[in-house]
């Protein structure tokens, strides 16, 4: 073969070189291009509907500025109740969500890492932390209602009739919470468990540590942002839950998910949808406030981070 | 580097420490076979060995972080075999990752000083002095992630020192590190541990590290102690077949024996104890013992030469298609190269030999 090879990248070229910045600020371009389908997500879906019940809690039915649906979140007895019940709902839920959740996943961790109780375990755990709304409420209400399948097999077998009317109530709402709040505990925290290291517990065995001593100034403190990271994420996930509570409370709407559903149907009182969103405004500051402690903490965390 | 006053325990009184016939099974496997070893008082043991021949297990035995399921384990003539390991008073460093890392140096170093009820000034200037020791009194105030792998091994080292332990215990400690920093630090904690006169068993797989830093080289293979020995001896008067094999390089050069010696590349040099003294066997020849000469017409052909710095390795096919390897100082090597004949002769250096 005859002829020459040149090589472009090694040969002096005249004239002005490749623009560095140039480059740069291409690369940076297609970077924010990459994420633009993201931006658009959360534009869509988090900012702009903020934004409607932004605008809506401070503006009539008919358009002009007021105060009056803010105040009334302050004013009215029914809403405060309603907030401090879901605020109750929410902690009860995510503190039995977290220790018994917390408990399963301390279980799971100390098995076999490879085991297949483990994976069956994480893979149920997975579908039923989102098994919630009305599938959930239905299943309870199909197993423990007046007339559900344990409660009348209870009552023909044993001549029993359970009272069951507190599954209809906030009680029966928490348990009913309990029950994916316990697999979503297990799902979030267990990662946390499986980053303890044994030659930590090790090295403190050796420098003269018991159980006690390792999990108060060792364990304890490495575990204590995930486990309030994750309390608080069980918190909100109560705290913004609808569905199952709207099935299986059929009188009144005793808590400010319910409540924002009434305001926002009633056809009693009309035009009241711009309360609503005033409650739902307030539930926002809340969830808000939970997450910039949520980021706090995680930031906490993340100081020790390998 | 600047050193502070070592701890108490540099006074020198290390213990002495006796494994006394110690069995450990891990199911079916028979993980500790036997293992009896005298440590000194103030002595460092290197157990050398590969995966899974019970040396971590001894280790860990020692420090009550496993346990025996038969022998004793004697620290200062005081039978330790039952005692639980928060209340062993040993310090150990681990092969990596465990420091706290919700602590920083100072801390860590302190948390065994703070297990004990010292009180917060004294702990904290007994922490810094130890870190002082180490080379990192300036670091005192970085969590883990802020440290490389070699100053969080220096860490962990002070953190064992701290608490005054009367047997160090250094498990891999530092395998995880890059080659230039292992160097280092090896001749550091072998320099404190000297210093402050601490009893020590340190376990590495690296028979480098171990010849290095062991005033004895304790090597094991499937839970037996093969030979424990001074590194030199180990090295150049192997008991067993495994450890003329598994230290250093070695030569497999047939030869033929009838007795005490064995005849081997045209020379007789003497059989060590233990070896296969009867026909044809392969003798283990190290690389330094091996001379070679360029020569027309020689026995062997260099086939590639390594330079080493200050050595070189050639490598020479015998007629037989044997490779021979021999190592000479790098001036020696001069005039070989592939493709050139030599001839090659034996250091008479006594020799282990196995059957043929």
């Amino acid at each position: 073969m005859t002829g020459s090879v040149t090589t472009p990248s090694s040969s002096p070229v005249a004239g002005p070189a490749p623009s560095g910045t140039g480059a740069r600020r291409m690369a940076r371009a297609g970077n924010y291009l990459a994420l633009l389908p993201f931006h658009g997500y959360v534009g869509l879906f988090l900012i702009l509907p903020t934004l409607i019940v932004a605008v809506g809690a401070f503006t009539t039915a008919g358009g002009s500025l007021t105060l009056d649906n803010v105040s009334s979140v302050f004013t009215s007895s029914v809403f405060v109740d309603a907030f401090v019940k879901s605020i109750q709902l929410a902690v009860i839920t995510a503190i039995a969500g977290a220790v018994f959740g917390g408990l399963l996943a301390w279980a799971v961790a100390r098995g076999n890492p490879n085991g297949l109780l483990r994976q069956f375990v994480i893979a149920a755990s997975g579908v039923l932390a989102q098994f919630g709304g009305v599938m959930l409420a239905f299943a309870f209400l199909a197993t423990f209602g007046f007339s559900g399948l344990v409660t009348v097999f209870i009552k023909n077998q044993l001549g029993v009739v359970l009272d069951m009317s507190w599954l209809y109530t906030l009680t029966g709402l928490a348990v009913v919470y309990t029950y994916f709040q316990i697999p979503l505990m297990l799902i979030v925290f267990l990662p946390s468990l499986d980053g303890m290291r044994q030659e930590w517990y090790d090295a403190s065995a050796s420098l003269g540590g018991g159980s006690w001593a390792f999990w108060r100034y060792v364990g304890g403190p490495i575990l204590a942002p995930s486990f309030l990271g994750a309390l608080l994420l069980l918190f909100t996930n109560a705290f913004s839950a609808y569905a199952t509570a709207a099935a299986l409370i059929s009188q009144g709407c005793p808590i400010i998910t319910l409540e924002i559903g009434c305001q926002m149907q009633s056809e009693i009182v009309l035009g009241q949808e711009n309360v609503g969103k005033a409650l739902a405004l307030g539930m926002i500051v809340i969830v808000s406030a939970v997450m910039a402690v949520y980021a706090l903490i995680q930031r906490r965390a993340s100081r020790w981070a390998q | 580097m600047s050193v502070a006053s070592p701890s108490p325990a540099a006074t020198g009184h290390g213990v002495a420490v006796v494994f006394e016939d110690m069995h450990r099974w891990y199911g079916s496997v028979h993980a500790l076979q036997g293992l009896s070893i005298d440590i000194a008082p103030g002595e460092l043991i290197a157990l050398l060995g590969p995966s899974g021949c019970g040396k971590t297990t001894a280790l860990r035995a020692l420090g009550g972080l496993d346990e025996v399921d038969q022998g004793r384990i004697l620290v200062g003539g005081k039978d330790m075999t039952r005692v639980p390991a928060n209340k062993r008073n040993m310090g150990i460093v681990f092969q990596a990752y465990s420091l706290f890392p919700n602590m920083t140096a100072r801390d860590n170093v302190g948390y065994g000083l703070r297990l004990r009820g010292v009180d917060g000034a004294k702990r904290k200037k007994k922490a810094e002095e130890t870190l002082e020791l180490v080379g990192l009194g300036a670091q005192a105030s970085r969590y883990p992630h802020q440290m490389s792998g070699g100053q969080q091994q220096r860490v962990a080292l002070a953190r064992a020192l701290a608490i005054e332990p009367s047997v160090l215990l250094l498990d891999e400690p530092l395998s995880a590190l890059d080659a230039k920093v292992r160097r280092q630090l090896r001749e550091e904690i072998r320099r404190i541990q000297i210093m402050v006169g601490i009893t020590t068993l340190f376990v590495t797989h690296d028979q480098e590290e171990a010849l290095a830093m062991g005033d004895r080289v304790g090597v094991m293979s499937a839970g037996r102690l093969e030979q424990i020995a001074a590194p030199a001896e180990l090295y150049d008067r192997p008991a067993t077949r495994f450890v003329a094999e598994f230290v250093g390089l070695t030569n497999r050069i047939p030869g033929r024996t009838d007795g005490g010696d064995v005849e081997v590349l045209g020379a007789r040099v003497p059989l060590l104890p233990g070896a296969t003294d009867r026909g044809a066997v392969q003798v283990l020849v190290r690389p330094e013992n091996v001379r070679l000469a360029a020569a027309d017409g020689g026995t062997g052909r260099v086939l590639a030469v390594s330079f080493l710095g200050s050595l070189c390795r050639a490598q020479v096919a015998l007629p037989d298609e044997t490779i021979v390897v021999a190592q000479m100082s790098a001036a020696e090597s001069a005039g070989l190269y592939p493709g050139v004949t030599v001839n090659l002769s034996v250091v008479p250096a006594p020799v282990f030999a196995v059957a043929g």
